[in-house]
């Protein structure tokens, strides 16, 4: 007898016995379980999508952009363009006067570092506003005005409407939620009032934000409009200079925008927050280390490495705001006329009445006609999710594609 | 003595330039008013919220938060807060009966069981679900969860009830539960999981006598951050519950109802502001608007508290 021929039987015994069960049901149960939880998280989606595209497709197919109609129209169509680029009264001319606003910083700072891939970064987003655009004038249900009659109403004021929100809540949420993060990250003293003021963000996230629309309404609409003259010591100045309806005017779309401003707020500092955190502290003392000051350290090392990261915050920031309705409702977004004649003066568009997209789904949602309820609600809500969608997606790839670099 | 010539430069010469350092304390003190701006607004909410909530309860009879029998009718003057109250914790207790389910297991599958590739494709998908605005899942809520899912459980509801309700803001928070959790799986150190494995564990009692304890307090967190969140959730209720201005109190789920955040919603919405009939405080209806907005607050503010200190337990072990 060999030594081989005793430890086989043996190997063979220690295996089986540690292979255990063969098939392991309740594992295999369980990981069934779990996967079916995901696959119907799956199933939702795609339910509603469908749901939504069934419902509202309609609409776009009979008031949408014909694409049989397009040879004949694309000389109409470039000449529309060329009408709305220098006179910007229709909708489709505010939108690309707001995206050419939003753009200029970016286009100055290329031009300022030289920077080609800037440049052309922003040339192709102008293009793509005018792109963008053209689609909505050639579209009857994303360009016409609301109505009572199912067949004439369309989104154009809403889409208005939004864009000017979003444009104020980049303008507002964004320098001073970066600017935020950069102080708790980097100025803030290691103390408790420091402490205090990071909990109080992280709270202020969970805010439900019905509750943000009361805040506009105190704030934004009473104190800051119509009521301007109640603040203590400066109200009559205040008064004085602004006018009767103070600085917001009441329930105009800036009081809206700066509304929607202070719900995002909090996502934008704490995105910019993990962001500025996760530049190695390496870089700082490198730059720190050739002499550089705290703020050269910071525009320079800092926030150039945290910029992805501050985008993507920014972009699903936009993408909340755009979707937001409760707070919207409470600080008056109207559903009626607004913007109709385009013969009124630029601050004449900003003191009145206005309207939003999320505030026309929920408005048609609620009308008792088949018509509005199913088909152009579905319809609203399709402009509405490739927006919201898109921004979502794109700030996601971005994530992905910058996490873990360092 | 000349060797002595060569003199070490100064502090001042090494601090630089003024300007520098003028721009240096403009930019500090830019940045400091900026992270002042957080509790500002903090203390705005709170400001707005309790003066004109003082004025509601001053005003109005305190009997009328507490009517028999119990009907939420501000025109009125009938603020029966048992009504709204009922409403908000049925929905968020069918959200949660929805969501927990959905977004652990999607959560486990995605921490525990699925291939790096397929995570990779997933989770993004999940996110996106979690980006779709509330009114859109309102709209879902009416027009697909009302007749399919509702309708088919209790036979004599309408389209409109507070379970199609509680279902869509489960939808809704269903992505917040798995997304919070599945960070928390993914935090635990994979030696755990080898450790248990070289004890001869299965996966199944890998997954749920080692991970899930270990992440436990990731996912409580979790849980109680989309509570918040469900509590706070306004559209989805005022489109599918399908009461507005007034509700009678009920506990049954395929019935009409109201929460908190839609007695706000339709406060809010003009014609509540016009004072109406009989009943001490009916003109107050307006001011109610407040008091709810301040009891909602606090409510959501405990749940972020807790939510929180459990978030940062999970920071604190690994």
């Amino acid at each position: 007898m060999t030594a081989a021929d005793v430890t086989v039987p043996q190997r063979i015994t220690v295996a089986r016995a540690l292979r255990g069960r063969r098939i392991d049901f309740w594992g295999l149960l369980f990981e069934t379980m779990l996967l079916v939880a995901l696959l119907a998280c799956l199933a939702i989606i795609v339910l509603l999508m469908w749901e939504v595209v069934n419902d509202g497709s309609g609409v776009y197919a009979d008031r949408g952009f014909v694409l049989s109609q397009w040879p004949d129209q694309i000389g109409a169509t470039i000449s529309e363009v060329f009408d709305f680029v220098v006179d910007p009264i229709g909708v489709p001319g505010w939108i690309f006067s707001i995206a050419f606003v939003l753009l200029l910083p970016l286009g100055i700072y290329a031009a300022f570092r030289k920077s080609w891939k800037i440049g052309l970064l922003v040339v192709g987003l102008l293009v793509g506003a005018l792109v963008f655009a053209g689609l909505i004038q050639t579209s009857d249900f994303l360009s016409a005005p609301l109505s009572r009659f199912p067949e004439r109403a369309g989104i154009g004021q809403a889409i208005f409407g939004s864009l000017v929100l979003a444009a104020i809540v980049i303008l507002v949420a964004m320098p001073l939620g970066i600017a935020t993060a950069v102080y708790l990250e980097e100025y803030a003293p290691e103390n408790r009032f420091t402490n205090v003021v990071r909990l109080n963000i992280r709270n202020l996230a969970g805010v439900p934000s019905v509750v943000y629309g009361i805040l506009g309404l105190a704030v934004f609409v009473q104190l800051m409009g119509t009521d301007i003259a109640t603040i203590p010591v400066v109200g009559g100045l205040l008064q004085d200079i602004f006018g009767e309806s103070g600085i917001t005017g009441g329930k105009t779309i800036l009081a809206g925008g700066l509304t929607l401003s202070v719900v995002v707020l909090p996502i934008v500092i704490v995105t910019a927050s993990e962001s500025i955190r996760a530049v190695p502290q390496a870089l700082r003392e490198g730059g720190y280390g050739v002499g550089a000051t705290k703020w050269e350290v910071q525009r320079t090392l800092v926030l150039p490495n945290a910029f992805s990261g501050i985008l993507t915050g920014t972009i699903l920031s936009v993408s909340r705001a755009i979707g937001e309705t409760a707070p919207l409702i409470l600080v008056g977004a109207f559903y009626g006329t607004f913007f109709t004649t385009g013969s009124s003066s630029f601050w004449d568009k900003f003191s009145t009445t206005y309207t939003a997209l999320p505030q026309v789904v929920y408005q048609w949602a609620a009308e008792p006609s088949q018509e509005f309820r199913i088909s152009l609600t579905a319809a609203a809500i399709m402009a509405l999710l490739v927006v919201t969608l898109i921004a979502n997606m794109a700030a996601i790839l971005l994530r992905n594609h910058f996490e873990n670099r360092w | 003595m000349s060797t002595m010539t060569t003199v070490p430069p100064t502090p001042i010469d090494l601090s630089g330039s003024r300007r520098r350092h003028r721009r240096e304390r403009v930019v500090r003190t830019f940045f400091r008013v900026a992270g002042l701006s957080s509790l500002a607004i903090s203390i705005a909410i709170v400001a707005s919220l309790v003066g004109d909530s003082l004025t509601f309860l001053n005003n109005i009879d305190l009997s009328s938060l507490w009517t028999e029998p119990h009907r939420w009718a501000p025109r009125v003057g009938k603020f029966d807060l048992l009504t709204v109250f009922m409403g908000s914790l049925l929905v968020t207790g069918i959200a949660m009966i929805v969501a927990i389910p959905l977004g652990l297991g999607a959560a486990f599958y995605l921490a525990e069981y699925a291939s790096a590739r397929v995570r990779r494709i997933l989770k993004p998908v999940l996110e996106v679900l979690a980006g779709i605005p509330s009114i859109v899942l309102g709209f879902f809520a009416v027009a697909w969860i009302g007749p399919n899912i509702v309708q088919n459980i209790w036979t004599d509801a309408s389209a409109f009830s507070i379970a199609a309700a509680g279902i869509g803001v489960g939808f809704l928070v269903t992505p917040l539960v798995a997304s919070v959790s599945e960070d928390s799986m993914r935090a635990v150190p994979t030696a755990l999981r080898e450790a248990s494995y070289g004890m001869g564990a299965r996966k199944i009692t890998t997954v749920t006598r080692v991970v899930f304890p270990a992440a436990i307090s990731g996912i409580v967190a979790a849980i109680i951050l989309a509570t918040a969140r469900a509590i706070g959730e306004t559209m989805v209720v005022l489109l599918a519950a399908g009461s507005f201005a007034e509700a009678d109190y009920t506990t049954s789920v395929s019935n009409v109802g109201l929460t908190v955040t839609a007695a706000m919603a339709s406060l809010a919405t003009g014609t509540d502001q016009v004072a109406g009939g009989g009943g001490s405080g009916a003109g107050q209806a307006f001011n109610s608007l407040f008091f709810l907005g301040l009891l909602l607050f606090g409510v959501t503010l405990v749940l972020n508290v807790v939510g929180d200190l459990f978030v940062r337990r999970i920071r604190e072990s690994y």
